[in-house]
C-alpha cells in the first residue's frame, strides 16, 4: 500500500463520518490529513522527541557513534560519520495483529 | 517531551479541521488502515518518511542470560520499518 492508496482509502471511509459529500474535498482533506500525520510524527523525532500511538507503536530516535565500516561490494574501509536514525517499536495491538493472521510463506 | 495521538489530532484540529471529533476519525482511521494492511502482511510505503514491512521469523533458540536456560523462540510475523532516505537525511541535517 502507497501514501496514495491509503489517502484513497481515507476518502472511502470517510462516509461514515465527514460532513462534506463532495468527493474533492474529502479528497483534499484526506491528503492533507497524511501528509500532516507522518510531518508531525517526523517533526517530533528531528526534535529529538518520542512519539507513542497507542495501538499502533512508538518512534524515537537512536544515536549511533562513529566507526570504521566496510564497502560490502568492494570490501574498501569507510569511515562512517556519527549518525542518529529513527526506530520504531511496534505496540502490541500491531504485534497481535500479525501474529494472529495467517502466516504467509515467504516469496522466493 | 513524548509527543502521542492525542497531539497529532490536535494539529490536525488546527491546522485541518476545526471539530475535534471529525479530526479524531481522521486520524484513528488512518491507523486502523494501515494496521489492516500490515495484518494481511501488505507493507505500507510513505514516500519521504519510509516503509512498514511485515516479516516471518523463523523459530531459533533463546537462552536466558540470567538462568542459562535455552528455550524455543517460536516462529513469528514482527513488523519492521526502515526510514526513507529524505527521512535520515532530515534527522542528521
Amino acid at each position: 500500500m502507497k501514501k496514495s492508496q491509503l489517502i484513497d482509502q481515507l476518502v472511502k471511509e470517510m462516509d461514515e463520518f465527514a460532513d462534506e459529500t463532495n468527493n474533492k474535498q474529502k479528497t483534499e482533506i484526506a491528503r492533507e490529513t497524511v501528509n500532516l500525520f507522518f510531518n508531525s510524527v517526523k517533526e517530533a523525532v528531528r526534535n529529538g522527541d518520542r512519539v507513542e500511538i497507542r495501538g499502533f507503536g512508538s518512534f524515537t530516535v537512536k544515536q549511533y557513534d562513529a566507526y570504521v565500516g566496510r564497502n560490502p561490494k568492494t570490501g574498501d574501509k569507510v569511515q562512517v560519520q556519527p549518525k542518529k536514525l529513527p526506530v520504531f517499536r511496534p505496540g502490541r495491538e500491531l504485534r497481535d495483529m500479525v501474529n494472529r493472521s495467517v502466516p504467509k510463506k515467504k516469496k522466493k | 517531551m513524548t509527543r502521542i495521538k492525542e497531539d497529532i489530532i490536535r494539529d490536525v484540529m488546527n491546522r485541518i479541521t476545526l471539530d475535534r471529533k471529525y479530526a479524531k476519525n481522521l486520524v484513528e482511521t488512518i491507523l486502523k488502515i494501515m494496521k489492516n494492511s500490515l495484518e494481511q502482511s501488505e507493507e505500507v510505503m510513505i514516500s519521504g518518511f519510509g516503509h512498514f514491512k511485515v516479516r516471518r521469523k523463523n523459530p531459533r533458540m533463546g537462552r536466558n542470560p540470567k538462568t542459562k536456560e535455552s528455550y524455543e523462540i517460536s516462529e513469528r510475523t514482527v513488523v519492521t520499518f526502515y526510514p526513507s532516505k529524505v527521512f535520515r537525511k532530515e534527522l542528521n541535517s
